[in-house]
């Protein structure tokens, strides 16, 4: 493989996908800066002051980095499905496919897209979050590779569902009725430690509980979960996900006949 | 011997197969080799098979069967290579509409490995060249028809190519653009490129290319230089402007007449016949022509009657 011209290729990738999230910015930046500013309005303010505190912490406290975490995965997966699957359908994903840039690199630039739009509103949600509530990181390091992971994998995700994708439908099914409920139920709003044992052991087997509780531990240094554990479903994922788009675009998997 | 023979071919094709998932079979495995440097015309009616032949080479659409060689590079073994040496013009828009002309471009070099300057050069040189230029900073849906299409060429052309594919380029395309896309092509096969075209315009085929291979329900049929495949046409009608009006057609002894209108007449012309042997017959008659053409392109008539030849 030549490294040069694929770091190159990755390099071209990772700007266009910039250049597409700013064109159309009033659709990948506003939206969820303006649902998560609802959320800390309704969720944090009003009802967050009946409910006191959680962890100690007072409830919009709490929630915060929940709701970066949400916005960050959400966007990550949202936006390498949607430019992938919108490259496939208009088929400008030609344009890569018939270069010599190797399926990996055009894995690693989507999913380089991805994470950096998911950072960008996670940054602006913080931004928000400080408008209504004080932040203090206590482990820098877990916070950032905790958001850094959790992105690639709901980017690697996403590229998964652009892959099958064979309609605009498609785009939209696992983010409704998967990634949501998923998000909901994943102790953005509440400690797992509030549900009846069934559930709290339920709750484990979803893999947004420890992405939002380990983010949680990095900023606020609290978490229902074990840090390590954490780690390692998300190093597991990346690889799990990775290996499964590379062995999906080395087979042609919906994209060549 | 074999391997030298082979590196001196842009394309080698061997036994190329595809069946698709649905069953149909659109190549039966197909044999056949572009020379470097030659202007290629790969022919034939809808669906015969060229754009699968083509999605194949370009490592848009998988085969079932047989061996590709891109100036010597396999596709199976060296894709890399073999992709790096190819520069595709499809048959269908395949730009995104809503990037700027200069950064489709732009991005192409870059995913061919074009550091940023030599990307931003090569760009300006193919826009120019290609009369887009002053559209660079437009977005793709606000050219006509025949910009995108030579879009598509500038796209295709900025990593400089040996071997440049171009599945139906000028379709859709007014007169003008047309011919200076030819004289375009022209200039890059003089300069050295390889070309592959393929083209419902047989009179473009003719034009332009040297070598010409005819494909039909995923079969070739025809696969031989250009000058030889027209020597092949037995047969040929010429429309002849007449000085005089004429109510009916006049007998020539030895070919075949008829009239267009009253002032036109058609004769075919057989192998046994040179248009010397038209003209001394006309002469004889005293009938004066002022002008004349082929009633059909010639290679069109061949093509027919190839195609037409192997129906049941």
């Amino acid at each position: 493989m030549n490294v040069a011209l694929n770091v190159i290729a990755v390099k071209t990738l990772v700007r266009k996908e910039m250049i597409r999230v700013m064109r159309i910015w009033v659709q990948t930046i506003v939206p969820p800066a303006i649902t998560m500013t609802l959320y800390f309005i309704i969720f944090g303010n009003l009802i967050g002051r009946r409910i006191g505190t959680m962890d100690g912490f007072d409830y919009m406290q709490y929630i915060a980095p929940g709701l970066i975490m949400m916005s960050v995965i959400t966007n990550s997966y949202g936006n390498v499905v949607s430019s992938f699957f919108g490259a496939k359908f208009g088929r400008h994903l030609e344009e890569m496919l018939v270069s010599p840039m190797s399926n990996s690199a055009i894995i690693i630039g989507h999913v380089a897209g991805g994470v950096l739009r998911g950072l960008m509103v996670g940054a602006l949600v913080t931004v928000i979050a400080l408008f209504f509530t004080r932040l203090q990181v206590q482990h820098a390091l877990v916070t950032i590779s905790v958001v850094l992971l959790s992105s690639t994998v709901f980017a690697l995700a996403g590229f998964i569902n652009a892959i099958f994708a064979k309609k605009f439908d498609d785009i939209s099914i696992i983010p409704t009725f998967v990634l949501t409920p998923l998000t909901y139920l994943g102790g953005v709003f509440y400690s797992i430690a509030l549900l009846p044992e069934f559930w709290q052991a339920a709750s484990k087997a979803n893999p947004i509980l420890y992405m939002v509780n380990a983010f949680r531990y990095g900023i606020l240094g609290t978490s229902d979960i074990s840090i390590g554990h954490a780690y390692g479903i998300l190093v597991g994922f990346v690889a799990l996900l990775f290996s499964a788009c590379l062995y999906l675009m080395n087979h042609g998997v919906g994209i060549r006949e | 011997m074999v391997t030298i023979r082979r590196l001196m071919n842009a394309l080698s094709i061997r036994n190329l197969r595809k069946t698709y998932a649905n069953g149909n079979e659109a190549l039966k495995g197909i044999n056949f080799n572009v020379a470097v440097g030659d202007f290629y015309a790969l022919l034939g009616p809808n669906g015969a098979g060229k754009t699968t032949a083509i999605g194949i080479i370009s490592s848009l659409v998988n085969k079932s069967a047989g061996e590709v060689e891109v100036f010597g590079h396999s596709i199976d073994r060296e894709l890399e290579a073999a992709k790096e040496c190819i520069g595709l013009v499809p048959q269908e828009l395949n730009i995104n509409q809503w990037e700027k002309v200069g950064n489709i471009v732009l991005t192409q070099a870059g995913y061919y490995g074009l550091s940023g300057r030599l990307a931003r050069e090569r760009a300006e040189k193919y826009l120019r060249a290609l009369r887009l230029w002053d559209r660079r900073d437009d977005i793709a849906r606000s050219l006509s028809g025949g910009m995108k299409r030579r879009l598509m060429i500038a796209r295709a052309l900025v990593h400089e190519p040996k071997l440049l594919i171009l599945d139906e380029p000028t379709a859709g395309v007014d007169i003008e653009i047309r011919r200076s896309m030819w004289a375009f092509l022209r200039d890059i096969n003089a300069a050295g490129t390889t070309i592959i075209l393929t083209t419902h315009y047989l009179e473009e085929a003719e034009s332009l290319c040297r070598h010409v291979a005819i494909i039909d329900e995923g079969e070739i049929i025809e696969d031989a230089p250009m000058s030889r495949v027209l020597r092949k046409l037995q047969r040929e009608v010429f429309v002849l402007s007449l000085s005089d009006e004429a109510d009916r057609a006049p007998a020539l002894d030895g070919f075949q007449t008829g009239l267009v209108d009253s002032g036109e007449l058609e004769v075919e012309l057989g192998p046994a016949h040179t248009l010397n042997d038209l003209f001394r017959a006309l002469d004889a008659r005293g009938i004066e022509v002022v002008s004349m053409r082929n009633k059909a392109n010639r290679l069109e008539e061949l093509f027919m009657r190839l195609v037409e030849s192997k129906q049941p």
